[in-house]
């Protein structure tokens, strides 16, 4: 299973120009609206044709402006589950799903009576698109895709169109799904819980082309880069300075702080995750007998300062805590368990390891 | 009064709608799915003539184009078909004059479907033909609708290109229209109100059953909604 993408389309303005590649599990593609995440998966399916590049997908190629190839969607055994599911409103379920079925004819009846089984909607068989629910909307949308059994499934933004409530559902199903499914999967979402909870591998795209690439995990564990932090999520970013081997001045926020990695000459910024923080010890009065690590208590000294809180966001379980260091100007963002008492917290600490070293 | 006028327009209409119909949606069709705008621009340009010119001009030129003196006139003359002045006449007058009205709802109805369901159908590997026959009509099918009444309805009241190409022979091309217009020439005014009360009630009935069809028909997938 690979999939290979090197395109380039300009497009009413905007420029795409992606290219990425995929071995094996599910690849997302995370990326603000407008980033050109949609257009790059419809290009994949052949919904709209790039000014030049390449696509190949398992040794096929899709898409190839230097020998003017250009498979018409039809011929690129793709499935793709679109925002809104895109059910034919005049058909009812058994018949979108039986319209896409590409089998013996003769096997048709009971092969979409499986699916129709295996995606629980055996009962909805003969109702309408327009009589069903978002996630029933959606079941009938992957049977659909499978019916026609595509060597890769292309899933654009699943999630967006169903409540939160159903959105955490329908994730674990696709999961399963996906678990099973031994083509390629490449899901387009603006949702970094998505992309961590379902894919692999991740390409974060921002401004029509890639800005990280790599395995989900690394990628938000070392984003490398300024705007791939914050796609990742990350809620303060400093202009820095350095000061030594791995020590720099943090110039928003007016503090020195140490890294577990030297820093480079191109390293122009750092952003620490909103979660990172903890309350340094030092503000609180040692209970007797707690045992703190030798570790713990060299990286606080080195990384540990005092703070004053702005202001404070009580959410369903966590709360947001703004607050600004003694030197500095700039606000920054502290995410804790809803229950921490934050009444005396006079300093904080910031693990080297959780600083992100980032190039502009 | 007597009631071939009212079967001529009846027969006349009927037969001008077939081909209205059939014409235009494939003309709107075809052009829906041309690449090139300014062609595009052209043809609709093109095609909605009919419609703003005054249908006698619109007469005049089909004179022209098929009178028996003209080549494509003499051509047919040759084959045997003698079109102008006879009843094949009041269908082509129907024809043209209400294509316009056919091919623009047509265009309408097909730009305003979700090109997602066509998108959708595609990368679920159907092939064109099968999309326009199962997915695009269907769902373009109250426009398709109220364009062919539009076009029937035209073709029913058809008078301008009528007199001129298909003449105002009693008993072979005198229509409705043409049936009212000679008797109030000759002053006699019942056999108008006549004709003019029947036209109305055959128009009324023919619209209204069309669009109970309809609403049945599409209901059943689309949601009511309160208004």
């Amino acid at each position: 299973m690979s999939l290979r993408v090197d395109i380039r389309k300009k497009y009413k303005g905007f420029a795409l120009d992606a290219a990425f590649t995929s071995d094996d599990g599910t690849l997302a593609l995370l990326g603000a609206s407008g980033s050109g995440k949609s257009m790059t998966l419809k290009c994949i399916a052949g919904l709209i044709s790039p000014d030049e590049g390449l696509i190949t997908h398992d040794g096929r190629t899709l898409f190839d402006s230097a020998a003017k190839i250009d498979l018409r969607p039809q011929e690129r055994s793709v499935g793709y589950l679109f925002q809104n599911y895109a059910l034919f409103p005049n058909m009812t379920v058994r018949e979108n799903i039986t319209i896409a079925y590409r089998g013996k004819a003769d096997c048709a009846a009971a092969d979409v009576a499986a699916l129709l089984a295996r995606y629980g909607l055996a009962e909805l068989a003969g109702r309408y698109p327009v009589q069903l629910s978002g996630g029933q909307q959606q079941r009938v949308a992957l049977a659909r895709i499978f019916a026609c059994r595509p060597r890769a499934l292309l899933l654009d933004e699943p999630f967006s169109a169903l409540d939160t409530f159903l959105r955490e559902n329908m994730q674990a199903e696709l999961k399963r799904i996906i678990r099973d499914y031994s083509g390629t999967v490449v899901l387009v979402t603006h949702s970094r819980d998505e992309a961590y909870k379902i894919a692999d591998r991740l390409v974060i795209l921002d401004g029509g082309g890639p800005v990280a690439a790599g395995p989900v995990r690394e990628v938000f564990a070392r984003p490398g880069n300024i705007r791939a932090a914050r796609i990742t999520g990350c809620k303060n970013i400093s202009a820095i300075e350095k000061t030594g081997e791995r020590r720099f001045f943090a110039k928003d926020w007016g503090i020195e702080l140490t890294a577990a990695g030297p820093v480079s000459e191109t390293h122009t910024h750092a952003g620490i995750r909103a979660h990172d923080f903890k309350p340094a010890l030092s503000a609180y009065p040692a209970e007797p007998g707690e045992p703190a690590g030798p570790a713990r208590q060299e990286a606080e000294s080195i990384n540990a300062f005092a703070i004053e809180i702005a202001d404070e966001i009580d959410g369903m379980f966590e709360k947001d805590i703004i607050f600004k260091t003694a030197a500095g100007a700039g606000e920054i963002w502290w995410i804790v368990d809803r229950n921490t008492d934050t009444k005396d917290i006079r300093a904080l600490s910031i693990a080297p390891e959780s600083i992100l070293l980032l190039e502009a | 009064m007597v009631i071939t006028p009212i079967l001529i327009s009846l027969k006349t209409a009927s037969v001008a709608i077939l081909f209205t119909f059939v014409i235009g949606t494939l003309l709107a069709y075809a052009i829906n799915r041309a690449k090139n705008e300014q062609a595009k621009a052209i043809a609709d340009a093109i095609l909605t003539l009919p419609l703003v010119l005054p249908p006698t001009v619109a007469g005049f030129f089909m004179l022209y184009i098929f009178g028996v003196h003209r080549p494509l006139g003499s051509l047919l003359a040759g084959l045997g078909i003698k079109l102008v002045f006879s009843w094949q006449a009041t269908v082509l007058a129907a024809v043209i004059i209400s294509l316009p009205l056919m091919y623009r709802s047509a265009r309408a109805a097909f730009d305003q479907v979700d090109p997602i369901y066509l998108e959708a159908a595609r990368t679920i590997g159907l092939a064109e033909s099968k999309i326009a026959y199962k997915i695009l009509f269907p769902l373009a099918a109250p426009g398709l609708t109220s364009g062919g009444i539009l076009s029937f309805s035209r073709g029913l009241g058809e008078f301008g290109a009528t007199a001129m190409i298909a003449g105002n022979i009693a008993g072979v091309s005198r229509t409705m229209p043409l049936a009212i217009y000679s008797a109030v020439v000759g002053g006699r005014d019942e056999e108008a109100y006549g004709y003019v009360l029947i036209l109305v009630i055959v128009s009324f009935l023919f619209v209204w059953g069309i669009s109970i069809i309809t609403e049945a028909r599409s209901g059943r997938y689309r949601l009511k909604t309160r208004t």
